[in-house]
């Protein structure tokens, strides 16, 4: 006999390959957005953490479970967005960092930040590597990004802001 | 007022000082004086319309009258509304928008950084979201006094004006009432006392490394924490709520 484990298991394996709406080399699971899936009560609990708590692709990713498993024939779904525990890049795995890093936007450079305020960021040029960078703005095409450029290649490039 | 109560006003508050300055930041959309900028404060107003979501969708759970953050957000005339004066003021010159974030991105990084520690698990949870982002809305503020502060004739003059003009609505921020004493004690609420002369040095080396000169102690406004505002809220409103007064119910 199954059991509800197995089941919800199931329905994670399904649903963690969804890629993030806005940066799509990687998957909700690689980005700590998938928290994990219960069942209770006749339904699948997804939980689910937004990166910024205005993140506009939560709306997307919740759209996106719910066809997956419809198409799966899984029904009674529920998708629960959770602030705790809060969201952090900490939770990136370094083989996320290098699928960003291959797309074009430099990983968060150090893994705990809870000292941000003053402390200058060397980052490494995506492109080129070069670690002669500027800061162009502290905010980006997204809110989970900073916008920089490299005084090597010339290039500009985002940078996943730590979190 | 039991504690329940207490804390619903008391989100609510917090909700409304993030829906007002997050519109107000909003309304700077493509005026921003270059477009780096422009993705900068709409960025910081995106950070605030989320927090506001967050807040408010937790003061209607805890109001129980079944409410949702929009009815809260949409549905209410201006003397129901709690957020800060400072939130409120018009955007003005660049200086007087970067002014508004220096004071209050300093005191709700300060804030957020002590609410992480409540003990409604909902609010601490928000906190700690909310002070990470904090964090890169006061390096902004702080960047930009320091670059007109300390840059030509003109710049300096503005923020000069600029810092002098919002003073007065900075002793609000530290104002308390029977709905803080009551949580406080609950170990939910901040206890602002401390937090004044941390809030007070962050500004002071600010401005002082700007070569700007603090402002005198003035009058202090006050009044947005029993629901009277200045004139600016009523028009604020008649912009954000326009939508739902027009087509009540509307969705997207």
């Amino acid at each position: 006999m199954v059991t509800t484990e197995q089941l919800a298991l199931n329905v994670y394996n399904l649903i963690s390959e969804i890629p993030d709406p806005e940066i799509p080399v990687i998957t909700i699971k690689d980005l700590g957005i998938l928290r994990d899936v219960v069942y209770s009560n006749g339904e699948f609990v997804v939980n689910i953490t937004p990166t910024y708590m205005a993140c506009p692709a939560m709306g997307m990713i919740e759209d996106q479970i719910k066809e997956i498993l419809a198409t799966n024939g899984i029904q009674h779904v529920r998708v629960n967005l959770t602030y705790t525990p809060a969201w952090t890049t900490d939770w990136l795995s370094s083989e996320a960092k290098q699928k960003l890093k291959k797309y074009g936007i430099a990983p968060p450079s150090h893994s705990s930040c809870t000292k941000l305020v003053n402390s200058p960021e060397t980052v490494a040029c995506p492109q080129c590597n070069s670690k002669d960078t500027e800061l162009i703005s502290r905010f980006g095409s997204t809110a989970c990004k900073a916008l920089y450029k490299c005084n090597s290649c010339k290039e500009s490039f985002d940078l996943f802001k730590c979190h | 007022m039991t504690t329940k109560e207490a804390t619903f006003t008391y989100t609510l508050r917090l909700g409304d000082d993030a829906l007002i300055l997050g519109h107000r930041l909003s309304e700077l959309c493509s005026k921003a004086p270059f477009i780096e900028e422009d993705l900068a404060l709409t960025n910081i107003a995106l950070d605030m319309i989320g927090r506001a979501q967050a807040m408010l969708s937790h003061a209607a759970e805890l109001e129980g009258k079944g409410k949702t953050a929009d009815d809260l957000a949409y549905r209410r005339p201006e003397i129901n509304y709690y957020n800060h004066l400072i939130t409120e003021q018009p955007n003005g010159d660049f200086a007087h928008t970067i002014v508004r974030q220096l004071y209050l991105s300093a005191f709700e990084f300060l804030f957020y950084c002590e609410l992480e520690k409540s003990k409604d698990e909902t609010l601490a949870a928000i906190a700690k979201k909310a002070s990470k982002e904090v964090q890169y809305h006061w390096q902004h503020a702080m960047d930009w006094t320091i670059r007109l502060g300390d840059g030509t004739g003109e710049s300096k003059r503005r923020m000069q004006i600029a810092l002098y003009e919002l003073w007065m609505y900075t002793g609000e921020l530290f104002e308390m009432d029977a709905v803080d004493e009551t949580l406080i004690k609950a170990g939910i609420a901040v206890d602002l006392t401390s937090l004044k002369t941390q809030w007070l040095n962050l500004i002071k080396n600010t401005v002082t490394e700007a070569t700007l000169l603090m402002p005198d102690d003035t009058y202090m406004q006050s009044g947005s924490r029993k629901g009277i505002h200045s004139e600016h809220l009523g028009h604020i409103l008649s912009e954000l709520q326009y939508l739902q007064r027009a087509y009540p119910d509307a969705i997207w």
